[in-house]
């Protein structure tokens, strides 16, 4: 089981969290800091395999993390996940936030928490890994976004129909809907 | 028409920031979020956050709770909420919003709304109770991404109680035309296995129509299940095998469509989790390893390509192979495989290789002697997760010749450590080798002073407990055992000369009680020079106040002559007016005692640890007290939770008819319990380990003897060895470089070339850190479990012990010859065994029992036990089997019957089978289990297989579960050489779960004076302690209304005739011993209780060929665990 997904950036920022075991806010935001505090102070060159972070719990637990730039994907998974698999796990979930961004960067987690969470249940749903195929998260996620699309329209059109004067005003708003496909 | 341009023109542009997706940076400048994000990121201090988003939250707060809001404006709402709680700012009054988004948005805003839920919310949250109905509306809905939100959102988080709502949406889902629905209903399953494993135990079959679905991702989905079932369970599932090979198989081959491969890898996920349920599979069980062989080959011949994954998939493969059933070719290349991690450049994968090795070198200890030189530069590795886990192995392979060079490596990583988590592990680590291998004395009180100052105030408290314990109770040589305290008391009074403030408070006090205890041992030592260390402890500030009772302690154990009776006056001025009433105490009972000489050493004696305290545990020198305040008038007193109930009954009202009988027994048995403890608690009053070590002086060294058992349980052959591994090594130690020069594994020599400078202290330092690990290394590594025997053999010093020790350290390290050592060794002993129970069995005289053929007279006699004596007549000892077979030891148990042993007053009943559950060299134990109308009795036989008598056996049973008090008068003091103790039991439940257990240690002490210990663990069915509870309808009707805890579920009824009903409720009369109260048409009550007194009632009504049953009992949990039994009942009928 992956009992926590943290990402933050390299000032120990949070960028999205998601816990898969129920934890106090207070506790949360210290296994955020605590993890931070572990993490960050490693080296690029040593293993990317952290044991027993004594608030998330014993030496049951391993913090696998990667470090991108300039943010810090970890995962907080106990003694039934393989850790070269999770640690692959997240190159592919990093892989297909970059095909959803087009080169994500840190902005754009932040300013697509809500986007992002919605790959990341593609790919691990209430702690158990859903999907590893990249394309097939990436269609899932497509299928929203049509339909966001089409509500998107939808609500447009109807507004549109009833006023034949404001036309002209949706028109530039149109080529600003074709932004919404490579998503 | 204007109104409606109007609100084109307002929604415009929240919808054009909706729109800009891409192209985050330019986010649109009216998006709130946006706003919020881009103040945060410019503010520079806390405080100044903190003010921005408690603004944030308020204006929030606002806009939420109008009633103008819209669903729209709400989802950006909640995603500011969203990213608000993320910052660690609560925003508790946005939870029922996110509810009332998800259930009543739009599909869009829907997600938002779930997200918000599963974000903010956890399972207990008493508002998620409002969204079980959304969730079954969406369930329900055609728009498949509604389905697939509701989905997740059960997967994260689900009230456990609500389950039975939903599950009959989320099985209907296995079967959806959509693979990706089916994928995840299959997880969500799943996850309501985790949480209430009953509740789904009837869809097993469903299961494994998901194992073989057409689509591969469901197929993967279900191996989550599958691998926690067999991990829980292996042996239900051994049947599915092969079809995991098959799979695997064709994984392998690739036929999966390409889809799956990453990096060009057949997936590599999938592999990894087959390859881990294999591994559980294949664990102790031959045939089914066989049926792995070939796959396993295939897989490491595959997974040749340089990836990342690829390492994965092998190092799953190797943990596969070294778990399941050894086929010699496979684990050479397994070796190679591990080889290859450890030597590899690529540091997660050195790591990998340290935990493969850490694994396997149990089983194969010279696979760390080829990586000597590895692992030796991993000690030195800048990364300390690489240290870390190197030390671990060494862990693993420390024997009494490297004990000192690894616990010096372990206190150099801890010396420089900051993490409290690593410090608490390996502080215990170091304090465990140091008592199993300690050299000498010297080198045991230095390092155990190391640990207790690195280890300082966070360290397992039993560490200096067991320590403590280790010092009082000594060994069999008084000499040994002297030299050991004074050279404690040495090397603390200098500590205490130096600068003891830095020292942390444990270790103060493990001080302060060693000082009390055998500062008089040394004898130039003053004992005012003592005390005035000891109150210069007092006087530090950074001494805490418990710290100090243990110092005013030592020093009313100290205090003697005329400057240290004034030094304690002086101490006693100032602590007599402490506001610390413990401190005040202590201080009024060294000032008495250091007046009164005599009274002193009446009540703290010397040596005191090494004489048995008795504690008259029914406190029965009260007696008189109490029947004197009782004839006063005063209340007699109940026990604490009697008391609670009473209360809780008190104020609501009764509905229960009055006084079952059996409430009665139940207080009386409390009566008897509590004093004991109340007697523990006033004699503890502050200087817990003296006393503790008092009363456990008949319970020696469980600890040590637990920890051992535990880690390396899998170790099955250690018995045959043990003896000859007590004949190692022992007393004088050499230092082991020393021993390294004189017989360095052989292995190593041809790797040795001639080398550079830092290359041969690393030589040297292998030499000295593998010592033992050659091929005489079986021995070391077998003999490991029995850590006490090893602790204490330092210090027995039998002529027999002595010279096979000069034997075993001349061995030369020849695998034969060390076999023939132990045979011999074997031999010793087992001749011991034959020449005198051949004298025996010669006398042997036809009995009249029909259960054996032979018996011993003699041991029948001797065998007097209270429970065994009714029935002595039959009381056989099996001594027939060991005189006829001395040497296989090991099968002893199994061809014994105690069935005669059994005490006659339980002949009538029926009993459980007598199952053997732990044995070691000299006792064997089994138990089984009595039903009796009132109670069920767990009967414990012991026999000692030993040729000598054991005096002052004390046998503890524990339980989570299970309320366990001992039957008869006392428990077994001894049993006589060759015969069997028994002891009963009753047992009661105190929380109802599925399986019950039972743990145990037998303790003892062998008459050569080395205390033993046998720990066992029983398990039994919760349905041996339901009884039917005979009650009227209307009884019935009164105690359904009174109990809160129940559970529902629709059962399969069971279908012989007419009446499926009564056929069901037979079979669960019969088999669960229900009492069926009624059966009205086609329902039926049904009413029992769990021992000793805890009812539950069972209502079941037949209705469209399912039988819906509904139990109720005042016992959380208990209507689960019967659920689960009925259903059980049920299945296998």
């Amino acid at each position: 089981m992956i009992k926590a997904i943290l990402i933050f950036n390299n000032h120990g920022k949070p960028r999205l969290i998601r816990f898969y075991q129920y934890f106090t806010e207070d506790m949360q935001q210290q296994i955020i800091r605590e993890t931070f505090h572990l993490v960050s102070k490693r080296d690029d060159n040593v293993c990317n395999f952290l044991e027993g972070g004594s608030l998330i719990g014993g030496s049951d637990y391993k913090l696998i993390y990667r470090h991108y730039a300039t943010l810090y994907f970890v995962f907080c998974v106990d003694s039934s996940e393989s850790e070269l698999g999770i640690l692959d796990l997240i190159q592919v979930f990093v892989e297909t936030l970059d095909k959803c961004f087009e080169n994500v960067c840190e902005l754009d987690l932040i300013f697509h928490m809500d986007k992002v969470h919605y790959i990341l249940q593609e790919v691990v749903m209430g702690g158990m890994v859903l999907e590893t195929n990249m394309n097939e998260i990436v269609a899932q996620v497509e299928v929203q976004n049509r339909l966001e699309k089409s509500e998107v329209l939808n609500c447009l059109f109807c507004h549109v129909n009833s006023s034949p004067i404001n036309r002209e005003a949706t028109k530039p708003a149109v080529p600003d809907q074709h932004r919404l496909r490579p998503l | 028409m204007s109104d409606v341009v109007e609100k084109t023109l307002t929604a415009l542009p929240s919808l054009l920031s909706l729109d800009s997706h891409s192209g985050s940076t330019k986010l649109s400048s009216s998006s709130k979020l946006g706003n919020l994000i881009r103040g945060i990121t410019e503010l520079t201090s806390k405080h100044e956050e903190e003010k921005l988003i408690q603004r944030e939250l308020a204006s929030i707060k606002e806009q939420v709770s109008s009633p103008n809001t819209s669903m729209r404006q709400m989802k950006e709402l909640m995603v500011r909420a969203i990213y608000c709680e993320m910052l660690g700012y609560e925003a508790s009054f946005s939870y029922i919003h996110a509810i009332k988004l998800a259930q009543q948005g739009t599909a869009l805003e829907k997600r938002v709304g779930y997200l918000a839920v599963s974000l903010f919310l956890n399972e207990s949250h008493e508002l998620l109770l409002l969204l079980v109905n959304t969730v079954l509306k969406d369930l329900q809905s055609t728009n498949l991404i509604e389905v697939c939100m509701a989905l997740t959102v059960v997967s994260q988080m689900f009230p456990k109680d609500m389950i039975p709502a939903i599950l009959p949406l989320v099985e209907e889902k296995l079967t959806h035309p959509k693979e990706i629905i089916r994928r995840k209903a299959v997880l969500a399953l799943y996850k309501f296995y985790l949480i209430a494993p009953n509740q789904v135990q009837h869809i097993h079959n469903k299961f494994r129509k998901a194992l073989c679905d057409k689509d591969p991702g469901v197929m993967t989905a279900s191996l989550h299940i599958y691998l926690q079932m067999i991990q829980e369970n292996p042996e239900g599932y051994k049947d599915l095998t092969a079809s995991f090979v098959t799979i695997l198989k064709q994984v392998v081959a690739g036929k999966l469509p390409m889809d799956f491969n990453y990096h060009s890898v057949p997936a590599p996920w999938l592999q990894i989790q087959l390859l881990r349920i294999l591994a559980f599979l294949g664990k102790n069980d031959q045939s089914s390893s066989e049926i792995m062989y070939d796959i396993l080959e295939e897989s490491l011949r595959r997974a040749e390509i340089n990836h990342n994954i690829t390492y994965a998939i092998l190092y799953e493969c190797v943990k596969c192979i070294y778990t399941i059933h050894p086929k010699s070719e496979l684990l050479e290349k397994a070796a190679k495989c591990i080889g290859n991690f450890v030597l590899s450049t690529k540091i997660n994968l050195k790591y990998l290789g340290l935990k493969a090795l850490t694994y396997v070198v149990q089983q194969d200890p010279k696979l760390a002697l080829q990586h000597q030189v590895t692992i030796i530069e991993c000690l030195d590795h800048p990364d300390l997760i690489i240290k870390r886990e190197t030390l671990e192995l060494l862990f693993r392979i420390t024997n009494a010749q490297n004990v000192a060079v690894i616990v010096e490596k372990m206190l150099e990583f801890l010396r420089g450590n900051k993490d409290d988590y690593t410090t608490i592990d390996l502080v215990g680590k170091v304090a465990e080798l140091a008592e199993k291998y300690a050299p000498n004395n010297e080198w045991f009180i230095e390092t155990m002073s190391t640990v207790f100052s690195v280890g300082g105030d966070t360290m397992q408290p039993d560490i200096p407990n067991s320590f403590l314990k280790l010092l009082s109770e000594g060994f069999d040589s008084v000499e040994e055992d002297r030299k050991l305290k004074l050279f404690a008391v040495d090397s603390y009074v200098s500590l205490l000369q130096g600068e003891p403030g830095k020292l942390p408070q444990r270790f103060l006090q493990v001080i302060s009680w060693v000082l009390g205890e055998y500062s008089y041992l040394r004898g130039e030592l003053d004992a005012a020079t003592v005390l005035r260390l000891l109150a210069k402890l007092l006087d530090t500030k950074s001494t805490s106040s418990e710290t100090k009772s243990w110092v005013l302690m030592a020093m009313t154990k100290v205090c003697e002559g005329g400057v240290g009776v004034s030094v304690a006056q002086e101490v006693c001025e100032t602590y007599s007016s402490s506001l610390d009433t413990a401190l005040r105490q202590r201080a009024q009972e060294l000032q008495h005692l250091s007046q009164d000489r005599d009274l002193r050493a009446k009540v703290l004696p010397r040596e005191a640890g090494s004489e048995p305290l008795e504690v008259d545990s029914s406190l029965s020198f009260l007696d008189g007290f109490v029947s004197e305040a009782l004839a006063a008038g005063a209340a007699p007193y109940k026990p604490h939770h009697q008391r609670q109930e009473e209360l809780a009954q008190a104020k609501a009202l009764s509905m229960e008819p009055y006084g079952l009988p059996i409430s009665m027994s139940s207080c009386s048995i409390a009566d008897r319990q509590s004093p004991t403890l109340l007697s523990v608690s006033s004699g503890l009053s502050g200087d817990s380990p003296s006393l503790s070590q008092k009363g456990g002086s008949t319970t020696p060294k469980l600890d040590g003897v637990k920890r051992v058992w535990g880690r390396q349980g899998y170790l099955v052959q250690t018995e045959p060895v043990e003896e000859s591994d007590l004949v190692e090594v022992t007393g004088p130690l050499q230092s082991p470089n020393q021993q390294a020069g004189a017989d360095g594994p052989p292995s190593q020599t041809p790797t040795l070339k001639p080398t550079p400078q830092p290359e041969q202290e690393k030589q040297q330092l292998a030499s000295s850190l593998f010592v033992g690990l050659g091929s005489q290394s079986s021995l070391c590594l077998m003999g490991k479990p029995e850590a006490t025997t090893q602790r204490f053999r330092r210090k027995a010093k039998g002529p027999v012990l002595s010279s096979s020790t000069g034997e075993q350290i001349s061995n030369s390290s020849v695998s034969a010859s060390s076999m023939a050592n132990n045979l011999l060794c074997n031999d010793l002993l087992d001749s011991n065994i034959t020449s005198e129970t051949a004298a025996p069995s010669l006398e042997q005289t036809p009995q009249l029992s029909r259960d054996l053929p032979a018996a011993n007279g003699a041991c029948a006699v001797e065998s007097t036990d209270r429970d065994v004596k009714e029935n002595s007549a039959s009381l056989i000892g099996d001594n027939r089997l060991v005189a006829a077979d001395p040497a296989p030891r090991g099968d002893r148990g199994k061809l014994k019957d105690f069935s005669a042993h059994l005490p006659a007053e339980f002949s009538g009943l029926c009993h459980s089978d007598i199952s053997p559950l732990a044995s070691n060299q000299s006792l064997d134990v089994s138990a089984c289990h009595v039903q009796k109308e009132d109670s069920l009795v767990l009967v414990v036989f012991m026999y000692n297989s030993s040729d000598d008598a054991i005096p002052h056996i004390l046998l503890e049973l524990r339980s989570d579960e299970l309320e366990v008090s001992c039957e008869g008068d006392s428990p077994v003091e001894e049993a006589r050489s060759r015969s069997v103790a028994v002891c009963q039991y009753s047992l009661t439940v105190k929380k109802p779960s599925v399986h019950v257990e039972v743990a145990g240690t037998v303790s003892y002490q062998l008459p050569v004076g080395t205390s033993q210990s046998v720990q066992f663990s029983y398990k039994l069915p919760l349905t041996s302690f339901i009884r039917p509870l005979t009650v009227s309808t209307e009884e019935y009707g009164t105690m359904w209304l009174d109990f809160s805890h129940d559970t529902k579920q629709k059962l399969t009824p069971i279908c012989l005739g007419q009446e499926p009903l009564m056929d069901t409720l037979n079979v669960l009369k019969k088999k669960l011993k229900l009492h069926v109260v009624e059966i009205i048409g086609m329902e039926g009550i049904v009413a029992c209780r769990v021992l000793r007194d805890q009812p539950c009632l069972m209502h079941c009504r037949l209705h469209a060929g399912a039988l819906s049953v509904w139990l109720r009992s005042p016992v959380p949990d208990l209507p689960d665990c019967l659920m689960y039994h009925c259903q059980r009942a049920l299945q296998e009928h």
